[in-house]
């Protein structure tokens, strides 16, 4: 790990093929300042991606990266994190990959509280395959699979996230490059998981959650004295519907991750060439 | 067959049964005897038929048989559950002071013995011992030094505190005395002992257990039967080796966990059964182009659906062999008996890492809830070799880099194999992906490049299939003219099913193949035999399939799917009933 490590050093010599203007530009930016930030470099980092526009974050970073199947980004992390301690754990993924296919491993992930990074970008639609409506998509957003809307409430991933017991809950906007960034940082300084769902606008099939509304919208939780560590007050500001926030809305300073729980802190990848040491009293036990 | 007992305990779930018959495997098993056992268990956890059955002899067992000697019986429906199996000059313990067991018919020439259980074991110290008092009687009724089972007592109890060890002993005193004083019988059973020293353990023990020999560190999983046996084997052990087990929340989660630590570079496994398998499948075609060392054990159990989960079947081979979509590169591996387990799962983590692709252990229930003696030097850690395959260093990265000094994770190299750097090794952090990629590991769609990659994980394979050892074993009389092939857990029955064949003067060649994929040509061998009957447990015939194509030929085959494993007697004879049939000709 080198101090001199920049931010482009994240950065892959592969162009991205979002669209222009896509709010995912935005979100890999303040990440990739939020690694170099902390100090990590490409060579101790490992991105794992889900599917979707957005799971093509870890072709267009420079690091160890895992591009997977479909939602299944939060297990694999986990097991790269447990894995080996030493690497820096970002996980990125859709709103569909992350609250969608992915809604199970997401509440376990949270609530298994493994030291990772877990970036949703949320675009509140599927950008990937043209325009359906996704788990975080309004009630009456109409989309082509959903003409007069999905008739069912959006699923509110911060609330999920603190109903499971989360440890780092927070919201950023992608275009605020600083704060996001900031917001990143905090995540990943943060001992256990840390959760950002950021707002990626999808500037070609959603033009409802757009850069205007959020821009109009947007409350800094900075900006209304909110404390991150009581539980109580990020709930309601977490239940109030009216009101796309920014910040962390909840970090429990007390946290201890999964890996200090159980004991975990060497790198699994080093074995011994033979059977281990002690391997025959594995056997002794059955005579 | 004098020396060879086959004893029972059987009764309601709940009544401690498996315990009970553990102990007293335990107690053959030191008293220098080979054990094999056998459970017939249902899908419930109070309640339903259970038993537990042992065979035992001081030679080697490797099945079971139609017979039974011994019943413990706590329950009437065990008497009549058994009926098929019992014989002139069985004998029944059973607790006749029990209401419900007051009048119960001892059929044919059997011998009951009423012992009240219950009773004695209250004299010893509690009620809940009267399993015990049984194996008490059960020693009297075979002349076997009650000794052994002190000390089988001893390793299960220890824990407990001297006064329960020494309650369960006196117990079982009670039960040996009782019917030493109380019957004036000659039993037609005399267990021998010998000073052998042998290791008694079920499948997917050894699975675990060659799981943290060969250096697996990180075990997810997700509790089904009957593979659970693996996590809970796992857990709290591979911790004292630096490891972690993880309940994932499902199954696609725990092949994913898993995934994610071989990524690490992690020895890394899961273990599974049917419905798990299904779940999984999706993952299977991403360890393969990502070319991500990992193994996956399905211990089959009978299927479709939810099927019969705590009954034997071979239905998976089709399943781990052509399972996800688009084609899939991998191996498939399947033990033949309890150490094979231990020794299979060592070699499949060295096949994964070598050739840098998911191996699949196709284990099944009759041989991973079985427990079996063996020669402790069948489970021989100082044979263990690690081969991590082509893992670069620090300073082997710049030879695999491009003139960009870009790692390449896909490089198409001459035996398949591409270059493996894991994580933190400097100057090679790579994307690896499900997508097709090039030698960088990035999307293409480039129809050259599809094609190279393509044969360039098809070309590890063929490696594979060249260096590596696939042999089946071999049994019987090499010449004989009638070929019995079979694969998996079968081996123990076919293997005994030799000499009851052998009486019957009927010549026979088994080969018994642990390899589904890559699987030993034995085109030749089918081609030189008359008789070529496949003996497997589905319906279909799955692996008599696969043959007929390698061989272009037709096979006899021998199945069973009732969801209990072939034994030895029968198989014989469904073998000799085949060898006289046309059925094949067409
Ligand atoms: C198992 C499976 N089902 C469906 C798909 C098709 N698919 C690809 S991306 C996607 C949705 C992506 O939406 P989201 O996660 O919100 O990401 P975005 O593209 O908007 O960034 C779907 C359904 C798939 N790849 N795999
Ligand atoms: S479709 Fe939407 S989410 Fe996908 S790249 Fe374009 S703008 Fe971004």
């Amino acid at each position: 790990m080198s101090s001199d490590v920049r931010f482009t050093d994240f950065k892959s010599d592969k162009q991205p093929t979002w669209c222009p203007g896509c709010g995912d530009f935005g979100t890999m930016n303040g990440m990739m300042k939020a690694l170099a930030n902390t100090g990590n470099d490409p060579d101790n980092t490992f991105v794992v991606a889900g599917i979707g526009c957005s799971g093509k974050i870890g072709t267009y970073m420079h690091s160890y990266a895992l591009h997977g199947v479909h939602g299944r980004a939060l297990p694999v992390g986990t097991g790269v994190k447990l894995a080996n301690p030493d690497l820096e754990v970002m996980v990125a993924g859709g709103d569909g990959d992350g609250y969608s296919i992915g809604a199970g491993h997401f509440i376990h992930a949270v609530r298994r509280n493994v030291d990772m990074t877990y970036c949703v970008m949320d675009n509140r639609i599927y950008g990937l395959t043209k325009g359906q409506a996704s788990p975080t998509s309004r009630e009456d957003f109409e989309t082509s699979t959903t003409p007069e809307g999905p008739k069912q409430p959006p699923v509110n991933p911060l609330a999920l996230a603190l109903s499971a017991g989360g440890s780092f809950i927070a919201q950023s906007f992608s275009t605020d490059a600083q704060r996001h960034a900031e917001i990143v940082q905090k995540a990943i300084e943060h001992d256990g998981f840390g959760f950002v769902n950021v707002f990626s606008p999808c500037v070609t099939f959603n033009d409802v959650d757009t850069y205007d509304y959020f821009r109009d919208s947007i409350v800094d939780l900075d900006d209304e004295d909110h404390d991150p560590t009581d539980r109580d007050a990020a709930k309601d500001k977490i239940l109030d519907a009216d009101k796309e926030y920014q910040g962390i809305l909840y970090q429990d300073e007390e946290s201890v991750p999964y890996s200090d729980l159980h004991g975990l802190d060497s790198n699994m990848a080093d074995i011994p060439d033979g059977a281990p040491e002690g391997a025959m009293d594995l056997v002794r036990e059955f005579y | 067959m004098p020396d060879d007992l086959n004893w029972a305990i059987g009764g309601e779930a709940g009544d401690g049964i498996d315990s009970t018959g553990k102990i007293f495997a335990q107690a053959l098993s030191r008293a220098g005897r080979h054990v094999f056992t056998s459970k017939d268990f249902a899908s419930r956890i109070r309640g339903g038929y259970t038993a537990y059955k042992i065979r035992s002899s001081t030679d080697r067992v490797e099945s079971v048989v139609d017979r039974l000697d011994i019943l413990v019986a706590l329950t009437e429906r065990t008497i009549d559950e058994n009926l098929d199996e019992l014989h002139d000059g069985s004998v029944i313990i059973y607790d006749g002071e029990r209401t419900e067991m007051e009048d119960i018919e001892i059929p044919g020439d059997m011998t009951g013995l009423s012992v009240p259980l219950q009773r004695l074991a209250e004299e010893a110290g509690g009620a809940i011992m009267q399993n015990i008092v049984a194996l008490g009687a059960a020693c009297e009724v075979t002349n076997f030094p009650i000794e052994n089972l002190d000390s089988a007592l001893e390793k299960k109890f220890g824990n407990k505190g001297e006064s329960i060890v020494s309650n369960n002993k006196d117990a079982a005193r009670k039960g040996q005395e009782f019917v030493a004083e109380e019957f004036d019988h000659e039993f037609d059973y005399d267990l021998d002992t010998t000073d052998n020293d042998y290791v008694l353990l079920n499948g997917d023990e050894a699975i675990g257990m060659g799981a943290i020999a060969a250096g697996c560190r990180f075990y997810a999983g997700y509790p089904i039967t009957p593979a659970t046996d693996v996590m809970e084997y796992l857990t709290g052990r591979i911790e004292q080796f630096g490891g972690e087990v993880v309940q994932a929340e499902d199954e696609l989660s725990a092949i994913n966990m898993a995934l994610g630590a071989a990524r690490a570079g992690a020895r890394s496994m899961t273990a599974t059964s049917g419905p798990g398998i299904d779940l999984m499948t999706e993952t299977f075609g991403l360890v393969a182009t990502s070319e991500t060392p990992l193994v996956i054990a399905d211990v089959m159990r009978s299927g479709p659906s939810t099927g019969m989960p705590t009954k034997q079947e071979q239905g998976d081979l089709n399943m781990t062999l052509y399972g996800g979509h688009g084609e899939i590169p991998r191996f498939v591996v399947a033990p033949t008996n309890v150490g094979e387990c231990f020794q299979k799962t060592v070699e499949a983590f060295n096949l994964a890492e070598k050739y840098q692709t998911p191996v699949f252990l196709l284990a099944d229930l009759s041989m991973a809830v079985t427990e079996q003696t063996f020669d402790p030097e069948v489970f021989d850690m100082d044979a263990v070799e690690i081969d991590r395959g082509k893992v670069v260093d620090d300073d082997e990265v710049e030879a695999w880099t491009d003139e960009r000094d870009r790692f390449q994770p896909h490089f198409s190299t001459a035996d398949g194999i591409s270059p493996r750097a894991l994580p933190g090794t400097e100057n090679a952090a790579h994307m690896s992906t499900g997508l097709e990629h090039n030698a960088l590991g990035r999307r293409t769609e480039d129809t050259d490049v599809r094609i190279e990659q393509v044969d360039k994980r098809n070309r590890k394979v063929e490696t594979a299939q060249n260096e590596e050892d696939w042999s089946p074993r071999e049994f019987g009389n090499p010449e004989s003219d009638n070929l019995v092939i079979s694969w998996g857990s079968n081996e123990g029955a076919m293997r005994e099913a030799l000499d009851y064949l052998d009486e019957e003067d009927i010549d026979v060649r088994f080969l018994s193949v642990p390899y589904i994929f890559p699987r030993p040509d034995l085109s030749d061998d089918i081609e030189a035999a008359d008789e070529v009957i496949v003996v497997e447990c589905n319906e279909s015939g799955q692996f008599a399939d696969i043959l007929e194509h390698d061989a272009l030929t037709r096979v006899k085959r021998v199945n069973k799917y009732n969801g209990i494993r072939f034994k030895a007697d029968e198989l014989a004879e469904e073998i000799e009933a085949k060898l006289q049939s046309e059925e094949v000709e067409a």
